[in-house]
């Protein structure tokens, strides 16, 4: 097979905070190929965010750092390029789109402006051509009326709005990658599906790999080909998402899976929570980390964190019962 | 039969919008929640769903009367409370709980936990005799799964899920008979969310509690409801016993809300219809004319921009508020329309 698009290779990103060093994402690798949908899965903590920050190092230095690790995108190392070169990667070849559509726009452009700043700046279009630009791709991502769209501010923008505004801006460049970090948590379940389903077909007709980074198993069973699942900073599985689901092997996975409300689940049956809170990173046992949690957990998960094993292909554990 | 719990009859809440700081002008009004009515029966849950701006909360603040209603009527034990005072609620405060949907912000940070869930007994003078009230909170405590020997800590020192309970115990100390829960589980992490949702169900169960659950999250309110309202722009488009309307819904509105909720299973999603409506939902400023879902409904007719269509019982129990149905129930056949959901 081809090298795939994007490998994460044993990546540490660790923050320094008052409570002392905390590791964020622990030695984490998954590989993205070109046009895919990956989801990273995970809860608060889990270091989901983090990872899709540290790829395109948006990490504030300080209080983080990138430890260790390789990014490797088409064939480059992400972590050993220079500022400049980096700048010239984010919002061309890789894109991201972040959770809240307000907060990431600039409320005193407009958004024809920040629509088009990437053809500007990547592609050395000039303003006029940039603005025809961004209204083109305004219409692209389904907006009515885009000659007048081009030249509002953000707060005139419904929440759905925003944010295929900030998905237009994420294809300016027709990146090979998009990272989508949580695009639809801020937003109504009718207006979710409208856009995920737009960043869906979109990032499937430009062939772009896209990595949606979520919590809600729903959103990934419907739009994921692949699934990493993250917890404590780690990957503790990753399967294709038929896989997966259908044949979830780590204890949290399946804990995961029983403990989620279904739309066609079984309603006389109660749900099956995971007992216990996440984990505190501040003070991350030395085993597993989901150990504390786990009803099969014995003396051999607490003494060192267990490797991610191959135990079908794609299908990868990091779970001792594997082994 | 006897009374229910609870009677919200045409429940109206406006809110005024104004313009200018000295010669303040009414511009505008906002209709929060426009018409209406439900009922709730003693140890029964009533889901209440609706997209952000459709008066799910509004409706739970209103009947707890911590908002003034606009029009309507709101019986509780029989009693007609729509207009009672501060002074004549507050005997009825201990019947008629409330649980938040933030625990972060719904407990004070400078109370201990026991302060915080033994403040009811407090305030309507319960908590004279000292060792009994200790015990009743630990009492409360093991009742919402908390361990009595945290009673000396403070919030920050809990987690999410665990100062939800801390919020659920407070509510139960007055051992109320109707408890409006407002999103209690959409800020707790996924694995957590069932641990909440089963401490309520188990209360229910044990106690007899009704619960008015308002939530946005369809999948959580199937565990939790035994009926399911669904609310839009301010009115209630249609209600039904719970496994009716998730089986078979009948509004528009309801089957594209179903729709767009994914299900944690690929090989479900394969296999589901999908019906995506197009565009937001509008200002409660504005509301369009006719029927308020027109402007994203596939099935829009031109009665549908002109006439309002009333919530219109259909037999057992549900309701619907849709010309697709008015019309043809008439006749005595309720067209059914096609079902998004899978089964």
């Amino acid at each position: 097979m081809d090298q795939p698009l994007l490998s994460v290779r044993n990546l540490v990103t660790r923050f320094r905070t008052a409570r002392g060093t905390l590791t964020a994402v622990d030695n984490v690798s998954f590989d993205v190929n070109a046009g895919e949908t990956v989801a990273i899965v995970g809860e608060s903590g889990s270091g989901k965010s983090v990872t899709a920050l540290s790829i395109l190092r948006l990490i504030p230095d300080p209080p983080g750092h990138i430890e260790s690790g390789q990014i490797l995108f088409e064939g480059k190392d992400l972590l050993k390029l220079s500022e400049a070169e980096i700048r010239d990667v984010r919002g061309d070849r890789i894109a991201m789109i972040f959770q809240e559509p307000m907060s990431s726009l600039n409320p005193s452009l407009t958004v024809g402006m920040q629509v088009g700043e990437p053809v500007n700046i990547h592609r050395k279009l000039p303003w006029k051509a940039a603005l025809e630009k961004a209204r083109e791709l305004l219409g692209m991502v389904r907006m009515s009326d885009t000659a007048s769209r081009v030249s509002a501010y953000p707060h005139q923008f419904s929440g759905g709005m925003r944010q295929r505004a900030m998905i237009a801006m994420a294809l300016a460049c027709e990146p090979k990658l998009i990272i989508a970090d949580e695009p639809t948590t801020a937003l109504d379940v009718t207006v979710q599906a409208q856009i995920l389903d737009l960043l869906k077909d979109l990032a499937q007709r430009t062939n772009s790999a896209l990595v949606l980074i979520t919590h809600d198993l729903g959103v990934v069973a419907r739009y994921a080909d692949r699934v990493v699942v993250m917890y404590g900073g780690r990957v503790v599985e990753s399967a294709p998402a038929a896989e997966l689901y259908a044949r979830p092997r780590h204890p949290y996975t399946q804990g995961l899976m029983a403990s989620v409300p279904r739309l066609d689940g079984n309603t006389s049956e109660r749900l099956v929570p995971i007992e216990g809170s996440p984990p505190d990173l501040a003070r991350l046992p030395p085993g597993c980390a989901f150990a504390p949690r786990c009803r099969h957990a014995s003396a051999l998960c607490l003494s060192a964190p267990p490797p991610l094993r191959e135990i079908h292909p794609l299908h990868q554990v990091a779970c001792v019962l594997e082994s | 039969m006897s009374d229910p719990l609870l009677r919200v009859d045409d429940l109206k809440v406006h809110f005024p919008v104004y313009k200018g700081v000295v010669l303040k002008t009414q511009v505008a009004t906002v209709h929060a929640v426009d018409g209406v009515s439900f009922t709730l029966d003693r140890g029964e849950t009533l889901g209440l769903v609706g997209e952000s701006g459709c008066g799910k909360s509004t409706t739970g603040l209103a009947v707890l009367r911590m908002l003034e209603p606009t029009s309507g009527r709101i019986e509780f034990e029989g009693q007609d409370i729509t207009h009672y005072s501060k002074a004549q609620m507050r005997p009825l405060r201990q019947r008629l709980q409330m649980v938040y949907q933030d625990p972060f912000g719904s407990l004070n940070p400078r109370m201990k936990v026991s302060d915080i869930i033994g403040e009811p007994l407090v305030v309507h003078g319960k908590a004279d005799d000292k060792a009994a009230y200790k015990d009743r909170i630990a009492e409360l405590m093991r009742t919402v799964g908390l361990l009595p020997d945290m009673a000396d800590r403070y919030p920050h020192e809990f987690s999410g899920g665990q100062r939800q309970r801390i919020g659920i115990a407070r509510a139960l100390a007055l051992e109320p008979s109707l408890i409006i829960c407002d999103e209690p589980v959409s800020a707790l992490d996924v694995s957590i969310q069932a641990q909440v949702v089963n401490v309520l169900q188990e209360l229910q169960e044990r106690m007899g509690l009704a619960y008015l659950f308002i939530a946005h999250d369809l999948a959580v309110v199937r565990y939790l409801s035994h009926r399911v309202a669904v609310m839009y722009l301010g009115r209630i488009v249609e209600i039904a016993r719970r496994d009716d309307l998730y089986r078979e819904p009948l509004h528009p509105y309801t089957q594209a809300l179903l729709s767009a909720v994914p299900v944690a299973d690929p090989a479900v999603e394969k296999t589901r219809a999908r019906i995506v409506v197009q565009g937001e939902v509008p200002s409660a400023l504005r509301p369009p004319p006719g029927c308020r879902f027109h402007t994203r409904c596939p099935h829009t007719m031109p009665q549908c921009r002109t006439d309002d269509p009333p919530l219109r019982d259909l037999g057992d129990g549900r309701a619907v508020a849709c010309h697709l149905h008015v019309s043809h129930v008439a006749q005595g056949t309720p067209v059914r329309i096609p079902v998004a959901a899978a089964a």
